[in-house]
């Protein structure tokens, strides 16, 4: 092919030249000028298949190179190690623990207004505290699956699984499906693990709403859109294994959401991602504890369908859009609540109950809450950040109370108070380094009503090994 | 009627289709995809000159422009391990995931420097495979140029003579450019330097200079004063002629002690954008070796 290639360019020479022998100037031009075309579109020729038989070598030679890296143009390759522990996952340790001291005594802590979630919402307990430590174990599984799991040691020496899922990689077109136990990408800090969080502890509307986080067992299926604005929907189906909704045994989801983020740049100094999404829930019998009027303990328990609604954004600002020096973050979300369904008030199996019977009746509650945070890194390692939360118990109709027949107001302390809990958290952190972080935090929290709790918090977080990206 | 709506705005938001959608890390090689790329790719860059290219966030605009590339050119070398990883996860495209032909790392085409013989965090935020800035030899650039090219041919193979066209021009230009920088810089042979962070080691490997100091007390960590009151000290023993920095690094540092060492501070572009003059990969480099040549005269 390539000598047929050159036989051709030399008759051409020669088949140009011969003419132009006797050829006026003009002539002379134009046939060196075809000639010049005729050699270019040959060289481009052969190059082109030079590139081609290159491309077709490098793609064969690959096996090769890979057994002796010293090869040719292979570049230097980086030696690895060989043996059993060659496809070892990546391993990443996260150790935390605080130093806490508060006016009001954490076990008793309660968000008046609002149902218990049974998460683990409490302030920090007084006195030095181990904080979770996560151990996060991840690797590709084959060219198709991706794994991780995360695995929380509590300080209470159990092992709790946080994160465990597998997530497609080659779906393509911008589709992911998850599946698992995961935390849910409703709202925005929902998916932020804790050590990621700006704050030692959750947004007041995460502990009411979602007891801490959502993080149920089912799947997840996202899909990104081929635009330049990021624009992201997603669903997902659980089996509601946690508030809002409620364990039970049936061959059905649980618990739904639905999402969609948007996000992008505004000039190179600032980006942003704005949200909305929706819960919902069917919990039935979700059972919590509460006092009645003269101080019994009491049994109460919903069923119904509880509706969430998550409007969720976050800015961040660097000038230039180099954070290494000074950034800003504003973040904020706000919750609705809907549920509705029936209450049942059970005070039967007290030792010395006031009724000494099980009530039933109609439940409807609409609340919300909201918390707005501010967070600057004033120079390199220093960041101190503001956040406000706030709580609204909303309207809530309780058919037993209505009714008039047994427990009155004052019999659901939790449900029937109108409160509107509020909580003002400042913080000051180092982060000596990516892996490194120490902070003081402040907080004046009236999560309680009628009385106000001083937190003083002094907290450290450190990570181990190979450490994965922060998401944004 | 809505359906048809949606489905128009939609398609004004599509980006305009090009044979191959490229996804730069850094403006260098964004340069160089252009270069190598011509009217052929659509090249977007991800981050910019003033911005620390350890320190990048997987941003939303990052995850919607990576979900429709078909090739990411990056560095590699664990450079963008802060970011990379998650957008190449969440942009839900295969096409660019590690080890697949979409993705181009710059580094596995060169030999690397600074390979730390111990990988410990105890010192500082070392690479393991190696110092990772190495677009600033010309030598490294040529080779990735032509690694560059066979990749683009290959994910675009219709075209491969237009790739392979302009990598020979790019390669033909770059090389009396060497030529040219290399008798430009004769008076750089063996300048000590001291530099802010190590990024410019390939360029003092290339031209002969001596590093003799370094700003961070460890890689990626900021100046302290101790630190920067020792240097000071040493520099009095074995004198810099500069000290050099990029765009985004901090001037304070630099021009604390330049102030008290008596020697010049120069702001260096590091890459395409770093200064006013550094408009493409060539005047990226005759812009530093003319700041380097002013500042030792």
């Amino acid at each position: 092919m390539y000598r047929n290639m050159c036989c051709a360019m030399a008759l051409a020479v020669a088949w140009g030249a011969a003419p132009a022998a006797y050829a006026q100037e003009a002539d002379l031009a134009k046939i060196r000028d075809e000639i010049r075309q005729l050699r270019e579109a040959y060289e481009r020729r052969i190059e082109a298949l030079e590139m081609r038989l290159a491309a077709a070598e490098a793609q064969r030679g690959r096996a090769e190179e890979r057994a002796a890296p010293s090869g040719a143009a292979a570049a230097p390759q980086r030696e690895r190690s060989v043996g059993e522990n060659a496809f070892n996952p990546a391993i990443s340790l996260i150790l935390q623990g605080a130093a806490a001291r508060s006016s009001r005594d954490p076990a008793d802590y309660q968000l008046t207004g609002f149902a218990p979630s049974g998460g683990e919402v409490a302030p920090a307990r007084r006195s030095f505290s181990l904080g979770e430590s996560e151990l996060v174990v991840s690797a590709n599984i084959d060219p198709y699956f991706r794994g991780q799991l995360i695995a929380a040691l509590t300080p209470e020496n159990e092992v709790e699984v946080e994160e465990a899922y597998f997530e497609t990689l080659a779906l393509g077109r911008g589709f992911r499906l998850k599946g698992g136990r995961f935390l849910s990408a409703v709202g925005y800090q929902n998916e932020l693990h804790p050590h990621a969080w700006d704050f030692a502890d959750a947004p007041l509307a995460y502990q009411a709403y979602f007891g801490g986080r959502l993080n149920d067992d089912g799947a997840q299926l996202k899909w990104v859109a081929p635009t330049d604005l990021f624009l992201e929907l997603g669903a997902e189906l659980g089996r509601g294994r946690s508030f809002p909704a409620s364990e039970r045994s049936r061959n059905a989801a649980g618990a739904w959401t639905v999402f969609v983020h948007v996000g992008g740049d505004l000039a190179a100094s600032t980006a942003w991602r704005a949200g909305l999404s929706h819960v919902r829930a069917s919990p039935r019998g979700r059972t919590f504890e509460d006092r009645d009027a003269l101080g019994n303990p009491v049994s109460q328990s919903f069923s119904g369908t509880s509706r969430l609604w998550i409007a969720d954004f976050v800015l961040k600002w660097a000038p230039g859009g180099n954070a290494t020096q000074t950034n800003f973050k504003l973040q904020g979300e706000y919750f609705r609540r809907n549920e509705s369904g029936s209450l049942t008030y059970d005070d039967s199996t007290q030792a010395a109950p006031q009724f000494g019977a099980s009530f039933s009746g109609d439940y409807r509650s609409r609340q919300s809450g909201w918390y707005l945070q501010g967070v600057y890194q004033f120079m390199p390692r220093w960041r101190f950040g503001y956040r406000h939360d706030r709580l609204d118990s909303g309207r809530v109709n309780n058919g037993i109370v209505a009714s008039g027949a047994g427990p009155a107001a004052a019999d659901f302390p939790l449900l029937m108070t109108a409160h509107e809990p509020t909580r003002h958290t400042l913080m000051l952190d180092w982060g000596p380094t990516e892996f490194s972080r120490l902070r003081l935090q402040l907080a004046s929290d009236k999560s309680r009503f009628g009385a106000t709790d001083r937190q003083v918090l002094l907290q450290y977080i450190f990570s181990l090994g190979a450490h994965g990206a922060h998401r944004f | 009627m809505r359906i048809v709506l949606w489905a128009l705005l939609l398609g004004a938001a599509l980006p305009a289709s090009a044979a191959l959608n490229v996804f730069a890390c850094t403006p260098e090689w964004g340069a160089l995809a252009r270069e190598i790329g011509g009217e052929r790719a659509t090249v977007y860059t991800a981050t910019t000159a003033q911005q620390d290219p350890h320190r990048i966030e997987a941003r939303p605009s990052l995850i919607a422009r990576a979900r429709s590339a078909d090739l990411l050119v990056c560095t590699g070398a664990q450079l963008e391990i802060g970011w990379l990883p998650l957008v190449q996860s969440q942009s839900g495209n295969p096409k660019i995931l590690p080890g697949q032909p979409g993705y181009f790392e710059a580094a596995a085409h060169v030999a690397l420097l600074d390979k730390p013989a111990r990988v410990d965090r105890a010192a500082g935020d070392v690479h393991p495979a190696g110092n990772p800035h190495i677009h600033l030899d010309p030598r490294n650039v040529a080779k990735i140029a032509d690694a560059l090219a066979q990749r683009m041919a290959k994910l675009d193979p219709a075209e491969a003579a237009h790739y392979s066209a302009r990598a020979t021009s790019f390669r033909e230009r770059w090389r009396e450019a060497t030529v040219r920088w290399e008798r430009e810089a004769g008076p750089l042979k063996g300048v000590p330097l001291v530099v802010y962070h190590r990024n410019f080691t390939y360029m003092i490997h290339w031209l002969g200079m001596r590093e003799v100091g370094n700003l961070e007390p460890n890689p990626g960590l900021p100046p302290t004063t101790g630190h920067l009151s020792t240097l000071l000290a040493n520099l009095r023993q074995v004198p810099a002629k500069a000290i050099v920095r990029t765009a985004y690094n901090d001037p304070r540092a630099a021009e604390w002690l330049a102030e008290r060492a008596g020697i010049a501070a120069v702001v260096l572009p590091y890459t395409v954008g770093g200064t006013p003059a550094a408009k493409d990969l060539f005047a990226l480099y005759d812009d530093t070796l003319a700041r380097m040549l002013a500042a030792i005269r």
